[in-house]
């Protein structure tokens, strides 16, 4: 007696329409205005858009500087998740909130803290002008100082849950074969937290790509030195909303491209 | 016994448990550490590698000092040492040749050689054809060769094998098991081999080391801990029943108050150890020349070889004892658990030794 799922299905009852009716008007919420976007992009003089030098000039920054941004988070994203994940010392919970706390901070609030830490009157800033006449502030290494800022506690806790979830006994295993504790991670603890490392990156580059709010604070919006793709929307916005348009199309396709990347990568660890 | 190739007086306190163990070997021991869960056998191997620090105690190996001096330990990756695990934690991201090319790769031979090294490993241990192979591609029985040959590829003094058949196959494990005891016949350091299974100990080890709740309940040669258990533990994995209890003459009063009738004399602390053949079964009170009679419940009824297993427990808080009789029989008895069964043992089937391992005198009457 096998009955077809559909009959056992509907034996719960149908879908009532309190649920169904907001998850429709959700669902509406989140794709109309993506659309809307869309419906409002200016075909006709796209090719000319596209061609615009300040487009150009942003997109490349944008790249250059959310690509320096991740740069920086490997570099120093790395070791401290390997601190957090494999060393044992009081404080470390503390200090893995702490590590989090640019996380919920709002992004104009991240852009004063870094003025007030690099710029020319700030705490290391101020020090570093007097000493030698150079500021950070409102230079392209600002906006990548913004950027690594905001997308650097993602990319910590991405690569930490990476190693934190590959088995620690390997390290074990390795050191029974003699290898040094660096040895073992560029060998063994890396390579098995590679997945988790690049999800990571990922992550961190879509965040960097669309910083806005620390950016503008503490680079400042110069076209070529310090405007990138957002600020460049929000700039054309009050110029040439189609321009705006164009590239904010241009941002969500990234946007986009990134989810199916990640997609991917949970498919894989699905499948292994 | 300072001097031995391996000398440990291994000491690790937790909280609940203490492990307190003295071991010494020379080189070609292989020596079985057998014991309950929970008796401290893997807590033994961890500290003899030096990933549980010592809490009191040293241990030597080769003449080097590896914990126990003046000095602070030595670190586990510059111990010579190889360890299997039951698991084989083959580094997944490596094919099984960089797996055992990774041990002589770290301690400083050039990939090339590191890899004919490996190479030669694999060949002995019969694998050489899956040496581009990655773990997830090997069978059980395969990567815990592939494990084996990465443990020994670093020439070490001490090999700790930590239960290296329990995860695998039966069939499987007794190929490896064989296999195993011809290679470290020829290995020359000390072997240490944790195992649950009485074949290990009796196939591949020249010693056992029986351990009880921390401490060494028995050493011996293999023949011997297995003639004369002192633990149930190891007397359940040789198939014995041995009781613990007080000797007065011929008779041994056990802890329950049930007093056995054996034809030894004997004094004091004894055990008592009898095969589960020489145990028959009745449903009756037994009228018979037997002078042993234990009344006891069924607890599980199981087939062993061509015979039928029956584990009883006698009396309220009496111990546990094992039977062989034929599925015959125990049909005709009705055995399943729960039965009242009254079990018979003749006192000429009661071995009866001492605390010391030489037998103890004894007169025949």
């Amino acid at each position: 007696m096998t009955r077809p799922r559909t009959t056992e299905r509907a034996a719960v009852g149908r879908p009532p329409p309190v649920l169904l009716a907001p998850a429709v008007i959700a669902v509406g919420f989140l794709l109309l205005p993506l659309a809307a976007l869309l419906a409002r992009m200016p075909w006709r003089t796209l090719p000319e858009h596209l061609g615009s030098p300040v487009l150009a000039q942003a997109l490349s920054l944008s790249l250059r500087t959310s690509l320096a941004a991740m740069a920086v988070c490997a570099v120093l994203g790395v070791p401290l998740a390997w601190v957090l994940a494999r060393t044992d010392f009081p404080g470390r919970s503390l200090l893995r909130v702490a590590v989090t706390v640019p996380l919920v901070l709002p992004p104009v609030v991240a852009g004063v803290a870094l003025l007030s830490t690099f710029g020319r009157q700030g705490v290391l800033g101020g020090l570093v002008y007097d000493l030698t006449g150079a500021t950070l502030a409102f230079t392209t290494t600002a906006v990548v100082v913004a950027h690594a800022f905001v997308a650097l506690p993602f990319f910590v806790l991405s690569v930490e849950g990476a190693l934190r979830s590959a088995d620690a006994e390997y390290d074990v295993v390795a050191a029974t074969l003699g290898a040094s504790r660096w040895r073992t991670f560029t060998r063994v603890t890396l390579p098995l937290a590679l997945p988790g490392v690049l999800a990571g990156l990922v992550l961190g580059w879509a965040r960097s790509l669309g910083e806005f709010g620390a950016t503008i604070t503490f680079a400042g919006n110069f076209p070529g030195t310090t405007q990138t793709m957002p600020l460049l929307v929000y700039t054309e916005l009050q110029r040439d909303p189609d321009a705006a348009v164009v590239v904010s199309v241009i941002l969500l396709a990234v946007s986009i491209a990134v989810l199916a990347l990640l997609r991917e990568r949970w498919f894989n660890q699905v499948v292994r | 016994m300072t001097g031995a190739f391996l000398d440990a007086h291994v000491v690790v306190r937790r909280p609940g448990h203490e492990l307190d163990v003295a071991l010494s070997a020379e080189p070609g021991d292989v020596v079985a550490v057998v014991g309950p869960n929970g008796s401290g056998k893997s807590t033994l191997v961890r500290a003899l590698a030096g990933l549980d620090p010592l809490s009191e105690g040293h241990v030597t190996c080769g003449g080097v000092a590896w914990d126990g001096g003046r000095r602070p330990p030595v670190r586990v990756q510059d111990r010579a040492l190889g360890l299997v695990f039951q698991r084989q934690l083959l580094f997944p991201h490596l094919s099984a040749l960089d797996n055992v090319a990774f041990g002589p790769r770290s301690r400083g031979t050039p990939r090339r050689e590191a890899r004919d090294v490996a190479r030669r490993w694999l060949e002995r241990l019969g694998v050489d054809e899956l040496a581009d192979r990655r773990p997830h591609q090997l069978s059980g029985g395969q990567a815990q060769r592939v494990a084996v040959a990465r443990a020994l590829a670093t020439d070490p003094a001490l090999l700790l094998l930590d239960e290296p058949l329990s995860a695998l196959d039966v069939a499987v494990a007794m190929n490896l098991r064989f296999e195993l005891a011809r290679h470290l016949e020829d290995f020359p350091g000390v072997t240490v081999l944790v195992t649950h299974d009485a074949i290990d100990a009796m196939t591949v080890a020249n010693r056992v080391l029986v351990l009880d709740e921390g401490r060494v309940a028995q050493t011996g040669t293999p023949a011997e801990v297995a003639r004369r258990p002192r633990t149930e533990h190891v007397a359940r994995l040789v198939g014995l029943n041995v009781l613990r209890g007080t000797a007065a003459g011929t008779g041994v009063l056990l802890a329950d108050g049930t007093e056995l009738v054996t034809t030894t004399r004997a004094d004091g602390e004894v055990f008592a150890c009898f095969g589960p053949a020489a145990v028959a079964l009745a449903v009756d009170p037994p009228t018979g020349s037997a002078r042993n009679r234990l009344h006891g419940t069924v607890r599980s009824v199981v087939p062993h070889g061509e015979a039928v297993r029956v584990h009883l427990e006698a009396g309220r808080a009496g111990p546990g004892l094992i039977a062989d009789v034929t599925p015959g029989s125990a049909a005709a008895l009705g055995l399943a658990p729960g039965r009242a069964v009254w079990a018979t043992v003749k006192a000429t089937d009661v071995s009866v030794y001492g605390d010391e391992t030489a037998p103890l005198p004894s007169r025949h009457g």
